[in-house]
C-alpha cells in the first residue's frame, strides 16, 4: 500500500487516503459508538424477545405454541430494522417466556433484550428498566361472571378477587382494598390464563386486569357471553415494549421504529390484524376499533409513563 | 364438567404434550442425574476428606441447598446465574444463559446436594479394612476410592440413587413457575387455551403416575436382586 | 455485580398501602408455619393409620395401604395441588363445589389437605418400617400378656416405633415445612410467594429472596434443635434409640 503511493501524485495520494478515510471511519466509528444493547446484539448476533404466553392479543402462544400477537409483530419490525442498521447478515431471534414476576429481573440480568408483551409504563417501573414509545392504551378494569351482578368496586366487598402477580393491576386492587376498607382476599396467580382459570372456575368472583386483555381471555373463554367486564376503570395504563434503562441508543433505535409505524400509518394495518379481524388460535375477533386516545398517541407519539398524559382534551 | 369429559383434547395434543413437554422433562431429568451424581459424589469425597476446608465447604453447600425448598431456588438460580456468569468469565455484562441451560443447571446443582449425602452414605458403608488393604497393596488414596470404594459405594446405593431420580423426575414439574414448557407446562397450557383443565390434569397425573409406579417398582426388584447378591 | 443493592428496601411501604414490606414477609413467615405445622398434623394421623395398617396381617388392608402410599408418592405435588385445588371441587355436587370455592382461604385449605396427604404417604412408610425394625418377640411378648391386638399396639409396639423414627420424622417435617412453597402456585400468600411480590414490585430481586432463605435455614435449625432435645428426652435407655 504504502510503496504503492510512491508513485502517485500528491493530489491523487490525498483523494485515496481522503477516500479511505471515508470508507473506514463512519464504520470504526460505528463499532467504537455502539453501547449498551445494540453492542451486545452485535457482538453476539442474537436478540433475545421476552414474550407473554397469555397475553392475548399482544403477546400469546397460538396453537403451534409460536408467540404472536400485536407487540410481537412489532418487535417483529425492531428487529429487521435492527438488523439492517447494525450491518448483520444473519440475526439469531430468541424468545423466551417471561410472567408477570420474571420480566424485570430477566430484563435486569441480560435474559431477555426486549419485553414484547403487554407491560404498563408507569413511574415507578421508569426507575428500574426503560419503556418504548406508547404502543397502546388501556384502563384498569374487572371482569366477573353476569350472574354474579358485580358492577362497582363496592360489589366486590368481602369477596375473592385474582390479580396476575406482578401486575400495576393487583398493586392498585390492593391499595383499593385497604384504603376503602373492603376486607378483599386478593390472590395472585402466575398469569392471566391461570388467574382468569380461578374466575371460570369460580375460585375468584372477580379478576382485575387491563381491560383489553380481559376482553380477550372473555372471548377466548367457553362461553365468552358469561362475563361482563366492569364499567367502572380504575386507571389508564399505557403499554410499551420493555427494555433496559439508560440505553438512549437501543432507545432511539426501537423508538424511531415504532414512531414509523405510526407516521407511515403500517400501525393501522398491524393493528387491525390483532383488534379487528379474527385471530387464531380459535378465530376469535376482538372487535375494538382505535380508541380516540390511542389515536392521538399515534398523532403524536410519547412514551410518558404519567396516565395524565394520556387524557383527552 | 365430568359429564363431558372430552378425550378428543388430549388426543389433538399427545405431539406436543410428549414430543415437547416429556422430552423437556425428562432432558432435565437425565441430565441432572448422570451430572448431579458426579458432582455429588466429588462433594461426597470432600466432605470425607478430612481437609476442614475442603469437608467444611462441602457440607455448608449441601446443607444450604438441602435447607431450601426447590422452587425458592429456582428463582435464586433463574435471576442469579447470568451475574454469576458474568463474574466467572469476566464479561462486561451479565452471561445470557437463558431458560433451559439455566433449568438444566439449576437441577444439576440442587440434586448434586442430596446425590452427595446419599454417596456419603454409600462410601461410608465400605469397611474402613478395605481402604488399608488397598493402601497395604501399594495403591494410592485416590486408586483406592476410584477402584475399590466408589464402585461398591454406588453399587450398594443404586436403589437409593434411582428412588432419587424418580423424586428428581416429579420435581422438574416446578419449572411451572417460570413457564417453561416441560410436561406439566405442556399440560397446562393446553388446559388453559382449550379450558380443558380437569381432562389436561388428570391425563398429566395419570402419566405421571404411571412413569414413577413403573420405575419404582423396577427399583424395588434391583433392590431385592442386590440384596440378594450381597 | 452491576446490581443495586438496597437492603433498606425492607423498610419500604409494601404496595398494599399498610406496613412495610418486613412486614408482608413476617406474615408470609406465619402462614408458611401455620400451613406447616397443620399440614403435618395431619399428615402424622393420617400416616399413622396407614403406616400400622400395613403392618395389619390381612390381605385386603394391607393392599388398601400399599395403594394409597403408592397413589401419593408417585404424582408431582405440584400435580396433586392443581388436583386438589382445580379438578376436585369439579366432581362435587355443585351447591358443595360452589361452597368450597367461595371459602375466603380456600388456597389455605387446600395447601393443607394437600401437603397432609402428600406427606402422610412418606409418614405412613416411617411407621411401616419403625413398627417392623422391631424385634418379633416384642409384639408376641404383648400379646402373651394377653393385651389385644390393639393394646399392644399401643402399648408396646407404637411407643418404641415412634422414639425410633423421630430422626427420619424431623427430616419429613422439614421437607413438608419446604413444601409449602409449592402452594404459591394456587395463590398462598407464604414466605416464598411475598418475597417473589416483595421482587415484583420493589424490584429488590436478590433482597427479597435472601429474606426467604433465611427464614427457611432459621426453620431448619430451630426444628432441629428442638428435636435433638425431645429425641434426648424421650429416650429408652439401653435400647436403639436411646444412645444418644
Amino acid at each position: 500500500m504504502i510503496s504503492g503511493l510512491r508513485f502517485v501524485t500528491l493530489s491523487r495520494a490525498v483523494c485515496l487516503v481522503a477516500l479511505g478515510a471515508s470508507l473506514i471511519i463512519p464504520d470504526a466509528r460505528a463499532a467504537d459508538a455502539l453501547t449498551g444493547t445494540l453492542k451486545k446484539i452485535k457482538e453476539t448476533g442474537t436478540i433475545t424477545l421476552g414474550y407473554r404466553e397469555s397475553s392475548v392479543p399482544f403477546s400469546y402462544i397460538d396453537e403451534k405454541q409460536k408467540a404472536v400477537g400485536y407487540s410481537i409483530d412489532i418487535c417483529a419490525r425492531i428487529v429487521d430494522a435492527l438488523q439492517k442498521d447494525l450491518g448483520l447478515a444473519k440475526m439469531e431471534v430468541r424468545y423466551n417466556p417471561v410472567t408477570s414476576a420474571t420480566r424485570i429481573p430477566l430484563m435486569a440480568n441480560d435474559t431477555i433484550d426486549l419485553e414484547c408483551g403487554s407491560t404498563t409504563n408507569n413511574l415507578d417501573r421508569e426507575k428500574q428498566v426503560g419503556f418504548s414509545t406508547t404502543i397502546f392504551l388501556t384502563a384498569n378494569r374487572f371482569i366477573s361472571k353476569r350472574s354474579a351482578k358485580l358492577k362497582t368496586l363496592q360489589d366486590l366487598k368481602g369477596k375473592t378477587i385474582v390479580g396476575t402477580s406482578g401486575t400495576t393491576n393487583i398493586k392498585q386492587i390492593n391499595e383499593l382494598n385497604t384504603k376503602g376498607a373492603l376486607g378483599m382476599t386478593i390472590i395472585p396467580a402466575k398469569d392471566h390464563a391461570e388467574a382468569f382459570l380461578m374466575l371460570e372456575t369460580d375460585r375468584a368472583v372477580a379478576f382485575v386486569m387491563d381491560d383489553v386483555v380481559l376482553a380477550g381471555l372473555a372471548a377466548g373463554a367457553k362461553t365468552p357471553d358469561e362475563y361482563e367486564i366492569s364499567a367502572d376503570a380504575l386507571s389508564i395504563e399505557p403499554y410499551a415494549i420493555m427494555m433496559r434503562k439508560d440505553d438512549p441508543p437501543f432507545k432511539a433505535a426501537v423508538d424511531g421504529v415504532i414512531n414509523n409505524l405510526y407516521k407511515s400509518g403500517e400501525i393501522n394495518h398491524i393493528y387491525a390484524k390483532w383488534f379487528e379481524a379474527p385471530i387464531p388460535p380459535r378465530s376469535i375477533n376482538m372487535h375494538l376499533p382505535m380508541s380516540a386516545a390511542f389515536k392521538r398517541v399515534v398523532a403524536k407519539p410519547t412514551d410518558s409513563g404519567d396516565p395524565a398524559a394520556y387524557a383527552g382534551n | 364438567m365430568f359429564s363431558n369429559f372430552d378425550f378428543g383434547v388430549i388426543y389433538a395434543s399427545l405431539g406436543y404434550l410428549f414430543w415437547d413437554g416429556m422430552s423437556f422433562t425428562m432432558l432435565v431429568t437425565i441430565v441432572a442425574t448422570v451430572i448431579g451424581t458426579v458432582l455429588g459424589t466429588l462433594l461426597a469425597i470432600m466432605r470425607l476428606s478430612g481437609v476442614w476446608i475442603l469437608s467444611r465447604l462441602s457440607g455448608a453447600y449441601i446443607d444450604l441447598i438441602r435447607s431450601l425448598p426447590l422452587v425458592l431456588i429456582i428463582f435464586w438460580f433463574y435471576f442469579l446465574v447470568p451475574y454469576v456468569g458474568q463474574w466467572i468469565t469476566g464479561a462486561p455484562r451479565p452471561v445470557q444463559v437463558g431458560a433451559v441451560l439455566s433449568t438444566m443447571l439449576t437441577f444439576t446443582l440442587f440434586e448434586a446436594a442430596y446425590f452427595a449425602e446419599i454417596m456419603r452414605a454409600g462410601i461410608q458403608s465400605i469397611p474402613k479394612g478395605q481402604t488399608a488393604a488397598g493402601a497395604a497393596l501399594g495403591l494410592s488414596p485416590t486408586q483406592v476410592m476410584v477402584s475399590i470404594i466408589l464402585p461398591q459405594a454406588f453399587r450398594n446405593m443404586l436403589p437409593v440413587l434411582l428412588t432419587q431420580t424418580i423424586i428428581l423426575f416429579q420435581d422438574t414439574s416446578l419449572v411451572y413457575v417460570l413457564s417453561i414448557t416441560d410436561f406439566l407446562g405442556a399440560a397446562s397450557k393446553v388446559a388453559h387455551r382449550d379450558g380443558r383443565l380437569v381432562e389436561m390434569y388428570l391425563f398429566a397425573a395419570l402419566i405421571y403416575f404411571l412413569i414413577s409406579l413403573a420405575a419404582s417398582v423396577y427399583v424395588r426388584g434391583l433392590q431385592r436382586r442386590y440384596a440378594i447378591a450381597r | 455485580m452491576n446490581y443495586n443493592w438496597n437492603w433498606s428496601a425492607f423498610f419500604d411501604a409494601s404496595p398494599e398501602g399498610v406496613g412495610t414490606y418486613m412486614d408482608t414477609l413476617i406474615q408470609g413467615g406465619i402462614t408458611t408455619l401455620w400451613t406447616a405445622l397443620i399440614s403435618f398434623a395431619i399428615a402424622f394421623v393420617l400416616g399413622s393409620a396407614v403406616g400400622i395398617l400395613r403392618t395389619l396381617p390381612g390381605r385386603r388392608i394391607g393392599a388398601f395401604a400399599i395403594c394409597y402410599v403408592e397413589l401419593f408418592r408417585n404424582i408431582p405435588l405440584l400435580m396433586q395441588m392443581f388436583l386438589w385445588y382445580f379438578v376436585l371441587p369439579e366432581a362435587l355436587p355443585t351447591d358443595i363445589s360452589r361452597w368450597i370455592k367461595a371459602l375466603p382461604d380456600g388456597s389455605f385449605y387446600t395447601a393443607v389437605i394437600c401437603l397432609g396427604f402428600y406427606t402422610s404417604s412418606r409418614v405412613a412408610e416411617q411407621v411401616r418400617a419403625g413398627i417392623l425394625a422391631l424385634p418379633p418377640g416384642q409384639r408376641a411378648a404383648g400379646l402373651a400378656l394377653g393385651l389385644s391386638r390393639g393394646q399392644t399396639y399401643r402399648y408396646v409396639l407404637l411407643p418404641m416405633a415412634y422414639r425410633m423414627i423421630l430422626p427420619p420424622l424431623t427430616s419429613e417435617f422439614l421437607n413438608n415445612t419446604k413444601n409449602t412453597s409449592v402452594a404459591l402456585t394456587i395463590g398462598l400468600l407464604e414466605i416464598t410467594a411475598r418475597a417473589r411480590a416483595m421482587q415484583e414490585f420493589s424490584f429488590q430481586v436478590f433482597e427479597a429472596f435472601a429474606a426467604a432463605t433465611v427464614f427457611y435455614l432459621a426453620v431448619n435449625m430451630i426444628s432441629v434443635r428442638v428435636m435433638q432435645v425431645v429425641e434426648r428426652r424421650v429416650a429408652v435407655p439401653g435400647f436403639i434409640a436411646g444412645k444418644a
